[in-house]
């Protein structure tokens, strides 16, 4: 295919996820709009005020950036495993695997399409994060790409996940299992400061902390980890990612018999 | 000429280790319309699966218009279209989107895709039902939606496996008819199908697999050529209470109206007329008692069944 081809190919894909997840905006958009001002009324407005100050921030103010960044990370996850999964359940996947689009394209455009969830997402709760406190943005840089770099991660996990998974079933069993436990651990409610040491040194090995911190760094300034390896940790295990999903692509894993 | 399809010693083995292609050697030259047949298990599928690459192939070697699918298969799949043999799309997407689409998954400007999708839409009969998610087509409506979407980049080959099963007569020759066209401008068409009788009206050249192999070759009109005898259906003006007598046929009663009759290769259906005028029998029709394709299938595929019978047969006899 020419490079004008696979634009073409490429935004066919981007276009149809997006048509895909506004089509069915009551299961995509609205939930986690719902679930995340619960929190802001409940951790934010019910319980905040008694729990006082956290790192010289409001308590809403100081859970605002983690539960934005759980928003993206969960949207952009679930986006693409369930519609690549969906696609190979109906089969339609073999729609794209008998044309020409080359691999890194049918990648590229599911994972793009779940990162534009995740940050639609992202929006809607930044919105509504207004209506609870002030939002202000001490580096703009590191907010949008800390954000970007973290959808396109958890896009490329959930596509991983699509691939392997035979049934519905094991499109969930990772998000459940996995994601939710690591991202709740992952400092979106506490500061990692508050463990013990032998906790913070666990805590360490979770990378939603260092995406959350690095998002918190992004919005209030205050960070519990070092930026500058949040961010290669994160293209590093995006590098490794597209790798690792263009080579079952190649391979035609679970899809080409 | 360059071959539309150009098939060498293909061999395919499943993971599984079922074999399911074992040399399959097969051209098919631009223009023609052609059948691949086989029973059930026999590797069209596999086979069509490699072409399209839906399947890996274990060896050999698979060209479309001269371009080796292992050495550029993105050039050689704008080439093909190809209309599976189940539903394979989007069962919520409406009708218009899935053939839009497919244009853009083949590079097509989008309004070059969305003229195409229109085209052929309309072409099929289905341009009223554009806005409808595809679930709400009736079956024969799928079908013909699916080769709407594989005719979007307009291929050189068109592959269909099994494109009119489930699909009522009358929509089924009018599938035949659009076929038929598509053919005559220039489209090289391959047909799996197990309706014989699509496969003798509709193709110029057959190949008939089974278990892995390619056992016969050659235009459709050769091969019923070998035909050694076809049976015939006679119904009769006057009521019979016996067989008709036929000198040198072979027949039997059906109901008093109608009788069956067996016409070798060197017989002649004149000397058979005359003889049952000679008898007071009129004939008032007269038609083939099964397919003839499908007649010959059964007598080619029949001998390679019954040696793996006797085989199995074989085999447990050794066990016990």
């Amino acid at each position: 295919m020419t490079p004008h081809e696979q634009w073409v190919a490429f935004s066919t894909i981007l276009v149809k996820e997006i048509r895909r997840f506004t089509r069915i905006w009551l299961q995509t958009l609205l939930p986690p709009a719902i679930t995340i001002v619960l929190y802001f009324v409940i951790f934010g407005t019910l319980i905040g005020p008694r729990i006082g100050k956290m790192a010289g921030f409001s308590y809403i103010e100081f859970v605002v950036p983690g539960l934005i960044m759980m928003s993206v990370i969960t949207n952009s996850y679930s986006n693409v495993v369930s519609s690549f999964y969906g696609t190979k359940f109906q089969r339609s996947v073999e729609e794209l695997l008998v044309s020409p689009v080359p691999n890194y394209i049918i990648l590229l455009g599911y994972v793009i399409g779940g990162v534009c969830r995740g940050l639609m997402v992202g929006l809607i709760v930044t919105l509504l994060s207004l209506f609870f406190t002030d939002l202000q943005v001490s580096h703009v840089p590191v907010t949008v790409a800390i954000v970007f770099l973290t959808a396109v991660l958890f896009a490329l996990a959930g596509f991983i996940n699509a691939v392997f998974a035979n049934s519905f079933d094991d499109i969930s069993i990772i998000p459940t299992f996995v994601l939710t436990p690591l991202t709740y651990l992952g400092g979106v409610f506490y500061s990692i400061n508050m463990l013990p040491e032998f906790w913070q040194d666990v805590s360490k090995a979770n990378p939603i902390l260092y995406m959350v911190n690095t998002f918190r760094y992004g919005l209030l300034g205050i960070t519990d980890i070092n930026v500058a390896w949040a961010f290669s940790m994160v293209i590093g295990f995006c590098v490794v990612l597209f790798i690792f999903s263009l080579y079952l692509l190649d391979r035609g894993k679970k899809l080409r018999s | 000429m360059t071959p539309a399809l150009s098939i060498r010693n293909l061999h395919k083995v499943y993971d599984s280790g079922f074999v399911a292609l074992k040399g399959v050697d097969l051209e098919v030259q631009p223009g023609d319309f052609f059948a691949l047949l086989g029973p059930n298990g026999a590797g069209k599928s596999t086979t069509i699966g490699v072409i399209c690459s839906l399947v890996k192939k274990t060896s050999g070697d698979v060209s479309i218009f001269g371009t080796d699918i292992a050495k550029d298969f993105s050039l050689a799949k704008k080439n093909i279209g190809v209309v599976p043999q189940e539903f394979n799309f989007n069962q919520f997407e409406k009708v218009f989107d899935i053939v839009r689409t497919q244009g853009g998954y083949f590079g097509l400007p989008p309004q070059l895709a969305e003229q195409r999708a229109e085209k052929y839409l309309k072409k099929l009969g289905l341009w009223e039902k554009r806005n409808q998610p595809s679930r709400t087509l009736s079956g024969g409506m799928k079908r013909r939606l699916m080769i709407a979407r594989a005719l979007v980049h307009e291929p050189k080959l068109l592959i269909l496996d099994e494109p009119t099963a489930g699909v009522d007569i009358e929509i089924r020759r009018s599938m035949w008819q659009f076929l038929k066209e598509i053919n005559a401008s220039g489209t090289t068409i391959i047909l799996t199908t197990h309706y014989l009788e699509e496969a003798e009206s509709l193709c110029r050249n057959v190949a008939i697999i089974d278990r892995g192999l390619i056992i016969q070759n050659t235009s459709t009109k050769a091969l019923l050529r070998q035909l050694s005898k076809e049976v015939f259906i006679l119904d009769t003006q006057e009521a019979l209470t016996e067989l008709p007598h036929m000198e040198g046929y072979q027949g039997q009663l059906i109901d008093n109206h109608s009788f069956e009759v067996e016409v070798k290769k060197h017989q002649s259906i004149n000397a058979l007329f005359a003889s049952l005028s000679d008898h007071g029998v009129h004939v008032t029709s007269m038609r083939n008692k099964t397919n003839r394709l499908e007649e010959l299938f059964v007598s080619l595929v029949e001998p390679h069944n019954t040696d793996t019978n006797t085989q199995a047969e074989s085999r447990e006899e050794g066990k016990s």
